[in-house]
């Protein structure tokens, strides 16, 4: 028996001991079972980051949002226009240093597509007391199929780093009660706001 | 005058004259590095925790750019040169091949850390340590931070040269140390590294002086090729740290060389594609880019740190046994040396290590799961427990092995020296672990005011949030003071210590 400091002589090409074998063979399956989780998971769960991804010049971005506003817009909110978009529309948000602009208020139980988009630096789109994330990165249109299950008065904090006015930077969704929920759906694309946030602690 | 070897009376290795000089230059460049980080902890500790809320908005993320820069890159590379000057020429018997290249390398590192720490102390660079563009710094800063890579890379030459040398000049025989071989896998993932980290911050720099663009997207992840991946040196570095450690104190054995070396090999393998788990919730990759490469490639290399995770702690016991601690199942863990700070740093690091930044890190490198951790305290609150008390912890414990081996000085404040692997591991535990809590609830990391004073709604977190946050701070002021012990002791000792010869160690 030697110590890490030292050489070994010959072979070292051994037989491992049984212990360390049984040891090896159950990291290695539970490692098996974790790569199996995420794909599995993406395939039959209700919840995945994957979206409509697309390219898109920051400015053009903030005309289809300007767009989008004139057409659905229902009043102001600390100064921010509030947006109530038809159910099962293409609805927009724009991060900038230092707000998230519009306001949207949404239906329960119903399907958007939102998408999300920065119109300078990176931001970081959380979805306050849900604690659901996503990376805003400036030149990419971020589109999430999202499905509305929870009423209430969210927020939308900037966690990512985006110059000295960062903290400031708060936005607004407000989702009122829609039609009755349906029946489940199986696309795995489909993001739904469901209530895991149950385990993120807030109480709104 | 350069040249010669001394024996090492402790353990018989033959050390080049360059060798000590150059371990000594790094270290000590290392532990300056750690103390201007560990001001900036406190600083930015104090801010988070919003009962004190010490700095403004400005100084804030000011201070949390020269902490991030200062640990993840000046302590931890400068420490790893140092390490790899161990592992090559020391370890082996062997000279330090071309010195005065080391030399220049380090000197390198050094204009290249002094160019990044001016340009963030005058406020040119308020970017934190990821740097996203295109949020722009002075110019200073990325070709301070391309010179630091070029002299690590440097280094990383001339470890592959010493191995060369080595076996060419017959100064060992047999295969070279398992110590060595981990030192081989660092440097190896650091070549990776800092590739991607020329890839980047070369069009980046350009881009700062007005030439030619860079891509948001592609900035995040190529930069976290360079980003991830250097905390994989710290993983293998630290692994190897490990082995060393539990052979210097209790002697542990290399319970079986294939297993362990495997397991260092896939490191290799496996851990550049991982860094893709930055970039779980990012528009720009589709699902399927994204779970091949988070899912296989990174789980092969937690494999390889769940096999060191058993065969560090089998080694210590096999090797406690062989000392004759064999009354019943746990004589050898009993009789252990808990009052060798070497001993407890490395029993704390591999545990904090193991059981709180590895299950959080698996845990949030999944798709789904990241979409509730992505940019919360989450995160912070695991790489703490990796890259802190997991590997600045196992550095911590070697220096004070390299005190007496390198530097042939006592270590001073022993007594202080005893209790700091203690204070720091439980300050630590507290810190990321409540740490965590607060960003499953919700509270952003980078963040100077989470009561959003001034925003145009307000936001109202868990009242436990309070608590948790309160605890955090405790834990991180704990942490400090025994960061502040490890400094004093080492600083102390090395330049005011009792020399261990009289008359410095001879070489030959």
């Amino acid at each position: 028996m030697h110590t890490g400091v030292e050489p070994p002589k010959g072979v070292w090409w051994k037989p491992a001991h049984k212990s360390e074998k049984v040891w090896v063979w159950v990291a290695f399956v539970w490692c098996m079972i974790l790569f199996a989780m995420m794909p599995l998971w993406h395939w039959k769960g209700g919840q995945n980051p994957s979206g409509i991804r697309a390219r898109v010049e920051p400015a053009a971005f903030q005309a289809r949002t300007m767009e989008f506003i004139e057409q659905y817009q229902v009043g102001v909110d600390n100064g921010i226009p509030v947006v109530e978009p038809p159910p099962g529309s293409d609805i927009y948000m724009y991060g900038r240093m230092w707000a998230w602009e519009p306001v949207l208020k949404l239906k329960t139980n119903t399907e958007y597509v939102l998408h999300l988009s920065s119109l300078d630096l990176n931001h970081g789109f959380n979805l306050y007391p849900l604690n659901i994330n996503f990376q805003i990165v400036p030149g990419y249109d971020y589109g999430l199929r999202i499905t509305t299950s929870e009423a209430g008065d969210y927020r939308v904090i900037c966690n990512e780093f985006c110059g000295v006015g960062h903290h400031l930077m708060v936005g607004r969704v407000i989702v009122e009660d829609g039609p009755e929920p349906f029946a489940g759906d199986d696309d795995p694309n489909v993001f739904k706001v469901k209530p895991i946030a149950a385990n993120a602690g807030g109480d709104r | 005058m350069n040249g010669g070897f001394r024996t090492c009376p402790t353990t018989s290795l033959k050390v080049h004259r360059q060798a000590d000089n150059l371990i000594k230059a790094n270290a000590v460049v290392a532990v300056v590095a750690l103390l201007v980080g560990g001001i900036a902890a406190i600083l930015v500790l104090l801010t988070r925790w919003q009962v004190v809320h010490l700095l403004d908005a400005t100084q804030f993320y000011r201070w949390l750019t020269i902490h991030g820069m200062n640990m993840l890159i000046f302590f931890i590379i400068f420490f790893e040169m140092a390490i790899l000057y161990f592992a090559g020429p020391v370890l082996l018997n062997c000279r330090v091949p071309a010195p005065k290249i080391g030399w220049a390398a380090f000197l390198l590192m050094v204009v290249g850390t002094l160019m990044v720490e001016w340009t963030m102390f005058a406020g040119k660079a308020d970017v934190l340590f990821t740097s996203y563009v295109p949020l722009k710094a002075h110019p200073a800063f990325y070709l301070g931070i391309i010179l630091f890579a070029v002299g690590a890379l440097i280094v990383c030459g001339i470890f592959f040269a010493t191995l060369v040398v080595a076996k060419r000049e017959k100064t060992y025989e047999g295969s070279m140390p398992l110590v060595a071989y981990g030192g081989l896998t660092a440097a190896i993932i650091a070549v990776i590294t800092l590739v991607h980290g020329a890839a980047i911050y070369i069009p980046t720099f350009l881009w700062s002086i007005g030439i030619g663009n860079v891509d948001p997207q592609v900035y995040r992840m190529v930069w976290w090729g360079l980003g991830h991946s250097s905390q994989q040196i710290n993983v293998a570095a630290m692994v190897a740290v490990w082995y060393l450690l539990g052979a210097l104190t209790v002697g542990a054995v290399v319970i079986n060389e294939k297993i362990s070396r495997t397991a260092f090999v896939l490191y290799i393998l496996f851990i550049s594609m991982a860094s893709a788990h930055h970039l779980l919730v990012d528009p720009g990759m589709g699902s399927a880019w994204k779970i091949v490469n988070t899912s296989y490639f990174m789980y092969m290399a937690v494999l390889a740190s769940m096999i060191h995770g058993f065969t560090v702690p089998a080694g210590i016991e096999v090797g406690q046994r062989i000392r004759g601690f064999n009354k019943g199942m746990f004589e050898w863990l009993r009789r252990a040396p808990w009052g060798d700070p070497g001993f407890s740093s490395l029993v704390f690091s591999v545990i904090i290590f193991g059981f709180i930044g590895g299950i959080t890190g698996v845990t949030f490198g999944t798709e789904q799961i990241n979409i509730i951790a992505h940019n919360t305290l989450r995160i912070p609150g695991h790489f703490h427990a990796t890259v802190v008390a997991g590997t600045a912890m196992a550095f911590m414990g070697v220096t004070y092995y390299v005190i007496p081996l390198i530097f042939r000085k006592k270590v001073a404040f022993w007594g202080l020296a005893k209790i700091q692997p203690y204070l720091f591991a439980i300050g630590m535990v507290l810190f990321s672990v409540t740490m965590t809590f607060a960003g499953s609830f919700g509270v952003p990391r980078r963040h100077w005011d989470i009561t959003f004073t001034g925003a145009p709604f307000d936001v109202a977190f868990s009242p436990a949030v309070n608590l948790v946050i309160g605890v955090m701070a405790i834990g991180g002021l704990l942490a400090a003071l025994g960061g502040a012990i490890f400094i004093l002791c080492t600083v102390w000792s090395v330049f005011l210590g009792e020399k261990m010869d009289e008359g410095g160690p001879e070489y030959v």
